[in-house]
């Protein structure tokens, strides 16, 4: 299936969820936000929530700023 | 000695400087400017995970002491109040902190507010629990309206983000000042140097952030110092009751039993 994540177009497997994603990414899920379709998902909810074919997913993070 | 700390939404600051991370040479000068200026808020933005760099490098967090100092997420960037409340419940969720900086930036060339989409970005976010801490320009009016509307502190600006100017419009300001008693002003924006900090403290305002006067600085850990020493003395002035000003001089020393030839 395919993802749109952080406005990249990505092939997941079938079956990922947002703590696969993370894995597959190498990104620590520790100090991560993510947001599927628009809708924040809880850290708890990361190894649950089951993506889906076109899912829009954002992965954010903390940078320097003022 | 030690002035008294500030307070916002009901949590107290050891300092009333709040420093940015952004812009700094490198993360280290930043931590290292972060210690110096004796902050215990740091504002922080909110951005996409760059999926280039999958895992590699460390992350601003690493360079942070949060057992020390707190997150303050921003929204900057955002230029409706529909983008702004997205970002904030984002950096909640990444910075596992109630409080937020809101920007709604309404034109990109000065980075003023747009004080409707503030306004309404408040609203929705003092109602989801969080501690909004709104970045306005300097009018008092806008400033009773964030107030009504449950902001915890208002942030008017000095001058434009980053340009050093420093205080552009002391009149607005101190009006501000004046009116809004019962919760802080922090002036958000426009510090270049010690002697705007201490400008800003010494007119009474509660608190003072900056990010650019000091990581832009030729040596921002020196910077940093020398803007928590100005804060610190504003503050301290502020506080002591400064001397009414006068137009003529009058004398320090005795008048009286002068010497002088008597001849």
């Amino acid at each position: 299936m395919t993802i749109v994540c952080n406005g990249e177009r990505l092939e997941a497997l079938a079956g990922a969820t947002v703590s696969s994603l993370l894995e597959t990414l190498g990104i620590a899920s520790g100090r991560v936000a993510v947001e599927v379709n628009s809708r924040i998902v809880r850290r708890d909810e990361f190894p649950r929530l089951a993506l889906r074919d076109n899912d829009r997913v954002e992965l954010v993070h903390l940078v320097g700023g003022g | 000695m030690k002035t008294e700390s500030l307070t916002i939404g009901g949590r107290s600051y050891s300092s009333r400087l709040i420093v940015g991370t952004g812009k700094y040479p490198d993360l280290d000068i930043m931590r290292l400017s972060i210690d110096a200026s004796g902050a215990a808020l740091v504002t922080v933005a909110v951005r996409r995970i760059d999926l280039s760099q999958r895992g590699g490098g460390r992350s601003l967090l690493d360079y942070i002491d949060t057992s020390r100092v707190a997150l303050l997420p921003n929204t900057a960037g955002c230029t409706t109040a529909d983008e702004a409340v997205r970002v904030a419940r984002l950096g909640r969720e990444a910075g596992l902190s109630d409080l937020v900086k809101l920007e709604v930036i309404g034109d990109e060339r000065t980075l003023f507010p747009d004080n409707e989409g503030l306004l309404q970005a408040t609203r929705v976010l003092v109602k989801e629990g969080f501690t909004v801490l709104p970045y306005t320009n300097d009018d008092l009016v806008v400033a009773k309206r964030l107030r009504d509307a449950g902001a915890a502190a208002v942030m008017p600006l000095a001058a434009p983000i980053g340009s050093g100017l420093g205080i552009q419009n002391a009149v607005s300001l101190r009006l501000l000042l004046e009116e809004i008693r019962d919760l802080p002003v922090i002036v958000d924006a426009g510090v270049g140097t010690a002697s705007d900090a201490a400008m800003v403290m010494e007119i009474g305002a509660d608190g003072v952030l900056m990010n650019t006067g000091i990581a832009g600085a030729g040596e921002p850990i020196k910077m940093a110092r020398s803007m928590r020493l100005a804060v610190e003395a504003g503050r301290l002035a502020y506080e002591s009751g400064r001397i009414p000003k006068k137009l003529y001089a009058t004398a320090s020393s005795p008048m009286e039993r002068l010497v002088r030839d008597d001849s």
